[in-house]
């Protein structure tokens, strides 16, 4: 191909948008990878310590949109230390300095402090777009000086972040002339807002087609907001609390049939059970419907709710909907692709309301289903191999057993052949979580079956260091493998350290490892990096190799060692 | 297990063994025991974790279940809402920009509920009459019940309105008429 001139060969590429295919076409040849290079503008970083930002500017100058991902995924649930890292400051502030013209930032569990947000604000005259993901550090005057200063802003999403709320003037600081937004979201925020501010933002931006609000926002002000948007395609309701007999309401339910084009609904922060049917006009064409922030919505008028909504696609609700409950999702949604079903009550295993019943119904009464997210009491094994037979198209099968060793509780038999069932039905499954008890098979089984799988999550699960192994020599596709409170040992961690390269990341914490094994890891393979993080201070004074290793996480990288890890994580 | 006979301090201890698991064995209970060799594995796994695992206690698995701190935070927030000692209940009023909450404990009875709302709201309630509900004030308080109605304050005995209110409002002017408010 080399006698394309340059500009054909860039405008073929522009056509090329995935990560992964782009990937490839720099790997042609020279001129490929020189011709892609100018002309990409997004980049998707999926460990902020594989690479720095002076490589990503020097390779990608025309870069217009970067994704970074930065604390590994058990750090959600606690598993990793608040200050372990991911800071997105130097990032910034190596962008800052450069000819980049960011205009997207997106960024999901890092470190975001209120300066690099107000540097961020300043430094990039275009930019556009913020969106931050189980992210935390940062206080509501760092999204001051975002609405301050970003004058072409279009969309704020925040989503499930830990933010400092300091109350109040933030909405206030979008300027008069800022006109420009389409999408805004603060529904993780738990203080109060300035809801005239808000009123007057809403009034004056007429592109706006994403408004997720706070619990802070009451129903009035809701219905004020829809009047002036009635364009919107993705409403999250803050407060939906009022007098059945009011003004407000009356006028909500006018409001709310004027807005003929919501297809996603999220929020109900607050809820009155016994005014919902102001909302079943939007119903019918729903197709993602998020409640799983709302345990007032439960029984007859959740069920009443679920029936109006026809079309949807995607559903996320707490288990207090009931197996009942799912039957009726069954009945209603048979277009349904994605299910997440969350716990209302984490602590109490014994009060979760759904059981393999309602997966079963579910399973058989929407064929679409590919992707599943289920937090329940109980599994059995043959709710599972109905459930493969009915459901062969699963991209993402999550099982979440609130006591995470219990059995069939019919046979008493671990749950193998259940997970078997679903890796061998599903052939292009990309994500599974495992729970329940388990032993060495269940990974024979995903070894042989599993070709497509990306990530798999462990937990109490396996006899011995097979079950790692079968894992890692059959799924030739993995890239990210997380291991909690399992038998797996040197042996098993030792037997193909190259196999790591292949991959992005590897956590192992609470199994048998020792120091002595992740050190011979590092030492073979200079490409990684390997991490002890150990707060109890035992590694200071006992560096026996023997010693089991609590917490390991080790990644590829090509910048070497990180310079900003805290005391107690040790680069072997 | 020997624990505080009143605090049951090992019971509710964060730890990272598996409810049940002793103390001095943190690393080992955590498995399963590997099976006999002689043993059907899948049974004999399943018997002895039922052996380990004890009865349910509230002793906490640390990032178990897997669910985010945001959404964990959020859940135990309205949890805790619902069960601290004391009765707040939010007080709403139309045209105010915010809302506020009272203690209902801290009242002996209705006259000094309506002192503490008039003070905070800078309004007057009418007076209270059976037959007419609040006469003399465009301002007429009212609750949310546990069903979900919304009732007039003042109607049934204090004890039963303060378990039965969930958050009271000061509906105003025209909205009122339906609860009996004669201006």
């Amino acid at each position: 191909m080399n006698y394309f001139p340059d500009e054909v060969l860039e405008h073929v590429f522009d056509f090329i948008t995935s990560h992964k295919d782009r990937n490839s076409v720099s790997l042609v040849c020279k001129s490929w990878y020189k011709i892609e290079r100018y002309s990409r503008q997004r980049v998707f970083i999926g460990n902020c310590y594989s690479i720095s930002p002076e490589r990503l500017i020097a390779r990608f100058p025309g870069l217009k949109s970067l994704t970074l991902k930065g604390k590994p995924h058990f750090a959600d649930f606690n598993l990793v230390p608040h200050d372990w890292g991911g800071f997105v400051y130097p990032w910034i502030e190596a962008l800052a300095k450069s000819r980049i013209g960011l205009e997207e930032l997106r960024l999901k569990r890092m470190v975001v402090s209120d300066e690099s947000l107000e540097l961020l604000s300043k430094s990039f005259v275009n930019f556009k777009s913020l969106v931050l993901v189980s992210c935390e550090g940062f206080t509501t005057d760092g999204l001051a000086a975002i609405a301050a200063n970003c004058r072409f802003l279009r969309e704020l999403d925040l989503q499930e972040n830990e933010v400092d709320d300091h109350r109040g003037h933030w909405l206030s600081c979008f300027p008069e002339s800022c006109t420009s937004l389409i999408s805004l979201n603060f529904a993780c925020l738990r203080g109060e807002v300035n809801l005239g501010a808000l009123e007057r933002l809403v009034s004056r931006s007429p592109n706006l087609k994403s408004l997720r609000l706070n619990r802070a926002v009451p129903l009035d002000t809701l219905q004020k907001l829809l009047m002036r948007a009635p364009q919107l395609v993705d409403l999250g309701i803050g407060s939906y609390v009022h007098d059945p007999f009011s003004e407000a309401y009356n006028k909500l339910k006018i409001a709310i049939q004027r807005c003929k084009s919501i297809r996603s609904l999220s929020g109900f922060l607050e809820v009155a059970l016994h005014c919902m049917s102001a909302i079943y006009p939007i119903c019918g064409n729903l197709t993602f419907l998020n409640l799983s922030y709302a345990p007032g919505l439960h029984g007859n008028k959740l069920m009443k709710l679920i029936q109006h909504c026809r079309k949807l696609q995607r559903l996320w609700i707490l288990d207090c909907i009931g197996d009942k409950g799912l039957g009726v999702v069954a009945l209603t949604c048979k277009e349904l692709q994605e299910l997440r079903v969350f716990p209302s009550d984490p602590f109490e295993a014994g009060n979760a309301a759904v059981t393999e019943e309602g997966l079963v119904l579910v399973s058989a009464g929407c064929p679409k289903l590919n992707s599943l997210l289920y937090f329940c009491q109980q599994m059995t094994n043959a709710a599972l191999i109905t459930v493969a037979k009915n459901c062969p198209n699963f991209i993402r099968f999550r099982l979440c057993i609130l006591d995470p060793i219990k059995p069939d509780p019919v046979t008493n038999q671990p749950l193998d052949e259940g997970f078997g069932a679903i890796v061998q039905s599903c052939k292009g499954l990309k994500r599974l979580s495992l729970s329940g008890l388990l032993t060495d098979q269940v990974f024979l089984y995903i070894g042989m079956y599993a070709e497509q799988l990306e990530m798999l999550s462990i937990a109490f699960a396996a006899d011995s260091d097979k079950g790692m192994l079968y894992v890692l020599n059959g799924c030739k596709k993995l890239r990210k493998l997380e291991i909690r409170d399992c038998p797996f040992g040197d042996a098993a961690l030792l037997e193909d350290v190259g196999k790591y390269e292949t991959m992005r990341s590897l956590w192992m914490s609470s199994c048998e490892v020792t120091l002595g094994g992740c050190k011979s890891v590092a030492e073979k393979m200079p490409s990684l990096n390997v991490e002890i993080i150990d707060e109890s201070e035992q590694m200071e004074f006992n560096l026996d190799d023997k010693q089991k290793v609590d917490k390991m996480y080790l990644y590829r990288t090509l910048v070497g060692h990180r310079k900003d890890a805290p005391e107690y994580v040790w680069i072997l | 297990m020997v624990f505080e006979k009143d605090l049951n301090l090992d019971a509710t201890e964060l730890r990272l063994g598996l409810p049940g698991s002793s103390e001095e064995s943190i690393r080992i209970s955590n498995k399963r025991a590997l099976p006999d060799m002689n043993d059907d594995s899948g049974v004999a796994a399943a018997k002895k974790c039922d052996q380990e695992t004890a009865p349910p206690t509230k002793a906490q698995v640390v990032g178990w279940p897997p669910i985010r701190s945001y959404r964990k935070n959020s859940l135990q927030t309205k949890k805790t809402e619902a069960e601290t000692g004391g009765m707040y209940v939010k007080v709403s009023m139309d045209g105010a920009p915010y809302l506020r909450k009272i203690d209902l404990k801290v009242y002996k009875g209705y006259p000094e509920l309506f002192k503490a709302m008039e003070d905070m709201f800078k309004f007057k309630v009418g007076k209270y009459s059976e037959r007419e509900g609040y006469n003399g004030s465009e301002f007429v308080p009212t609750y949310e019940d546990k069903d979900g109605d919304w009732m007039l304050v003042g109607d049934v005995p204090w004890e039963m309105f303060i378990n039965a209110c969930k958050r009271l409002r000061i509906v105003r002017g025209s909205e009122a008429r339906g609860l009996g408010c004669v201006v």
